[in-house]
This record gives C-alpha cells, structure tokens and sequence, in this order.
C-alpha cells in the first residue's frame, strides 16, 4: 500500500484503510504480534503435568507451548525446522519429545532438534552431510512468562519482563480475579467477520455498552448512571473497564421487575440469571482487562473467562472464549457461573452483538478511501477517566499500535 | 426396541420443534419443554471433555421464554432463519414413561441478504416425558460438531 499517513488530528482519528490493507496485515505479524509485545498463549491449568503440550497461536503465527519434564514452561514455533509442516496439528499432545509426522525429525519440549532420521544414512549412503549440526536447526522459541496462572510469550528479546510490560495497574486487576487455584469450564471459538483490531477497539469501547447492548436496560437490571471508569495504562496499549452495580439495588430493581410488570412490559420470566453474588467484596460487578494486542480477562458478574483475539487475514478474526472457576466454589456459585455464561460467549445476552458490529463496520469499508473514523468521545486523551462514556481506551489502543508500527 | 407409536409420537415433537423455531414461531419453542428441563447448547469439544460450559443453557422453561424476549426485544442482530434437517431419529430406551433419544440435525442458516451456509451440525440428545397428553423434553442437549460459530448465535438450535 503507499504509506499510510495518520491524520493530523492524532488519537482522536483512526484511517479505515488500517482495517482492508493486506500489506499492513504483514506488518502487524513481523512488528507487532512477533515484536516487543506479550501475547497471551495458553493458561497454566491448561499444561497440568509435565510433557503436556498444545498449539495456539501469536498472532496468525502457529506455536506449541509445553510443560516440560522439570516442569518449567517453553514455546517455540509450530513448524518443524526440516520442511516446515505443522508439528502438532491435533491440537493437544503428551511426550518426552515432538515429532514430526513427515520425515520424523524430533524435538525436545523446548523446540530444540533432538533427532534426524537416517541422519548417517542407510548402508553407509545417503544421509545428512558431516558438517550438519543439530545446533543450528533448532525451532524458533519464545520467551515464556507465567503471571497469575496465565502464560504469555514473546519472540522479541526487546520486550520488557511481563510484569514491566503490564504495569502495576494492570498486574493488580489480574491478580483480583486470578487470585486462587482455577478450574476449567469451557472454551467457544467464535469467527469474526472482521479485521482482528476492530474487536480489540470493541472490547475497549465502553462507550458502547449501554447503546448496543440492550439486554440490561430492557429488563430493566441496569443503571445507567452506576460508578465506574476506565483505566488506560502508560503505553495505552491496555486497559481495564469496571462498574459496579450496587448488588442491593440491583435485586430491588430485579425484584421490582418481576413483581410488577415495567411500563414497557418486560421482564424476565426466570430473573435466576442475574442473582449473582459479590465474590470479591469490593462491589465491581464488570471488570474487562485488557493487554495489548490481543489478549482479554472478563468477569462479568461470575462469569469468567479469558479472550484470546487471532487474526485469520485481513478481514477475518477466530476469537476463543476459555471459561473458568475456581476450584474451591460451593455448587450454588457453580450453577451461577453456568447461568452467566449466558451473558457472554457467541451467543451471549451482553456479548452477541460484539461478533456482528465488527464485520457491519468490515461490510462497509468499500468506498471509504482515506477517510477516517472518529474517536472523540472523552477528549483527545488517551488516559484513565472515571466515566465509562469515553473512548481513552480505544484512543490507548491507537497510541501503541502507532508506537509498534511506526505509524 | 420402542414401539411403533412411541416413535411417532418422539418424531411428531421433533418435527414440531423444528417447524416452530425455522417459521420464526420462537414462542412456541418454550412449549415443547418441561417446567423444569435442561436445555444446552455445547460443543462436542466440551462435551466430549466433560467440560459443563456450552453457548446457552437453561434450566426452566422460564429461561427459555426470557431467551425468546431477548430476542425479540433486546437483542440486535442481522435478520435470519434457519432450516433445521433432522434425521436417524434412535429410541436408545425408554423407561418409567421417559424415552432416551439421539438424533442429528442439520442446520443451514439464510441471512437477509439471501447468503446461506451450513450453521451448524449435530445430535440431539432428548430425554423426553411421554407420559402428558404430548411428548415433552426434559433434556435437549445439542452438541454440535462444528467447534467454531460463526459470527454468533441467535436463534436456538
């Protein structure tokens, strides 16, 4: 594409052309999913025992991450050194070693070449040359960073330590939700027919969430004026979103709702789906977190999850839903859990527009030429604020991706 | 083995079932269950897993009157329907007035715009009371093969 240039007006506008350019697809891989950012690649419970491995993916770029056998945590890149096929294409797997399927070369579980098939030859002919040297064929790898139970990895050697790249504000909203042993509950793999950044600015936009998502307000189980914020971290890159909904008022007003019938008539006939619970006891009743680029932590009431965001080109998107608990939860907080995951999810009551109002963005970029969207609500800022009608987030998202980019 | 009229009759609802959400009649689709029923909507990832989260579940009919609401009155999403093919309809049992069915299903979903595609593939796992005046679910469970949804799920399956 020729080079694209940001409008003068700064944070405040996003050029629609960032969302159709296939050139600038590229260039997100090598500079930003494989440059100085953490990418979010599996949760520890996921890897239980030693020997445990499973492919996911930075970016679009396919990786395995592994247990190994002294139980510390490795990933490297997808593909074998040899011929470049997938090493793990089922998924999950459990060995002492990988090995590939075509010519079985073998790999330890940090993506080091353990073995070469036929490497002498066969009958003394054929074979690998003298010279060839294991050593220098090894996999890609990744440097790997456990934090409260979620394991991120970087390709990049410039990337700050993890918990420098969070920040303490962000460090700390983890750690409120991943602050005791977790279970595992479900995953939802969810396409999108859109540019990955449009769901990334989504999930920042928290000026949305009273106008597109009507579920509350129509049952009436909402306030709209109830205390929140949004906190925007020094790079911008991330975020954390939160309200509280006074849990008294809200089973007065759900009570309310069920007795009498609202103005408009509407009311739940079994309000069992929001009679959640304070389990944190600070009152916030949504907590969104996000890490730049692509990488979301959700309560939402009980429920939650992790989001992970991978591109699929340019206008494709696979969002995966990993839904936990935690292991010491009594059954009634168990069943609420399942009943909220109602909200969210590709079929959730909060959540189910989020998958279509990308691709509704995507659908019309034709015709767009240079033209920008605008991003203004709460100022030209891109700092925390305590009101949720803003969007510092998404103009958060824009200062580090122009950061990474060099846009 | 069931008898010929137990397999009617469990047909007769499936059919019924399938007419009612693919003709847009979502409210008649709480009918067709228990007071108290279990109604999910998971992938065969999960339950295979025995991983307990889906897309949807419900617990009484009440939950799926409030899914329809929603729907109907909260809720934005591109018009669609979908047309449900339902085959191999296997009796496994039935016991104290209560037949244990599987069967798979089909499902094509047509956006406003006139696209069609294959939404969703699966088995219905029924536990169905036969013992009213018609056959209702206590359990649906549906399990769908497909692993990825596309864009989100709507209407119930």
């Amino acid at each position: 594409m020729a080079e694209l240039a940001w409008p003068r007006e700064g944070l405040t506008r996003v050029p629609y052309a960032v969302y159709a350019d296939a050139d600038l697809y590229v260039r997100e891989r090598q500079q930003l999913f494989m440059g100085a950012t953490w990418n979010f690649l599996c949760l520890e419970i996921e890897l239980p025992n030693p020997g445990d491995y499973r492919a996911t993916f930075v970016g679009d770029v396919p990786v395995i991450v592994a247990r190994d056998w002294d139980g510390s945590l490795g990933a490297f890149e997808n593909r074998c050194a040899h011929r470049g096929a997938l090493l793990c294409f089922n998924g999950t797997g459990h060995g002492r070693e990988i090995r590939c399927v075509y010519h079985n070369w073998t790999y330890d579980l940090k993506g080091r070449l353990t073995g070469v098939a036929f490497r002498r030859g066969i009958a003394g002919k054929g074979g690998m040359p003298a010279d060839f040297d294991p050593v220098h064929h090894n996999i890609r790898a990744l440097r790997v960073e456990s934090f409260a139970g979620i394991v991120f990895g970087t390709f990049s050697a410039a990337a700050p330590p993890l918990e420098t790249y969070l920040g303490p504000d962000i460090a700390t909203r983890i750690h409120r939700v991943m602050r005791k042993p977790i279970v595992l509950l479900g995953y939802n793999h969810q396409l999108l027919p859109s540019n990955w950044k449009l769901y990334v600015e989504n999930v920042r936009d928290s000026y949305h969430a009273s106008l597109l998502h009507l579920f509350f307000t129509t049952f009436r189980l909402n306030r709209l004026s109830q205390e929140g914020g949004i906190i925007v971290d020094e790079s911008g890159g991330h975020h954390v979103s939160y309200s509280k909904m006074a849990t008294d008022r809200q089973s007065a007003d759900y009570d309310g709702a069920a007795l009498r019938a609202t103005r408009e008539g509407y009311r739940l006939a079994d309000p069992s789906l929001i009679a959640g619970r304070d389990e944190f006891g600070d009152g916030i009743t949504l907590q969104i977190l996000s890490v730049f680029p692509g990488f979301v932590l959700q309560q939402i009431q009980n429920s939650l999850a992790v989001r992970q965001v991978l591109p699929k080109g340019v206008g494709d998107t696979e969002l995966v839903w990993t839904y936990f608990a935690y292991g010491d939860d009594d059954d009634a907080l168990r069943r609420m859990r399942m009943k909220q995951a109602n909200l969210v999810g590709p079929g959730g009551y909060v959540s189910m527009e989020d998958g279509a109002v990308g691709g509704f963005i995507q659908r019309a970029l034709a015709g767009a030429g240079e033209a920008s969207s605008v991003v203004a609500m709460g100022g030209a800022e891109a700092t925390s604020q305590e009101t949720r009608a803003t969007e510092a987030a998404v103009r958060g998202f824009w200062k580090a991706y122009r950061a990474h980019m060099d846009l | 083995m069931a008898d010929i009229a137990t397999q009617l009759a469990v047909e007769r609802l499936l059919a019924r079932y399938v007419a009612s959400i693919d003709e847009d009649r979502l409210e008649e689709w709480p009918g067709y269950f228990t007071e108290t029923c279990r109604y999910q909507i998971i992938s065969r990832e999960n339950h295979e897993k025995g991983l307990p989260i889906g897309v949807f579940y419900a617990d009484s009919r009440g939950m799926l009157q409030d899914r329809v609401a929603a729907l109907r009155e909260a809720n934005i999403y591109e018009a669609q329907r979908y047309r449900h093919l339902v085959s191999a309809t296997l009796i496994d049992q039935v016991s104290d007035g209560v037949a244990m069915v599987r069967s798979n299903y089909l499902v094509l979903r047509i956006m406003q715009d006139g696209v069609l595609s294959v939404f969703s593939a699966g088995r219905y796992l029924d536990r169905i009371e036969l013992s009213g005046a018609e056959p209702l679910f206590q359990e649906r469970i549906v399990v769908f093969d497909n692993k990825r949804i596309d864009t989100l799920l709507a209407i119930p399956l």
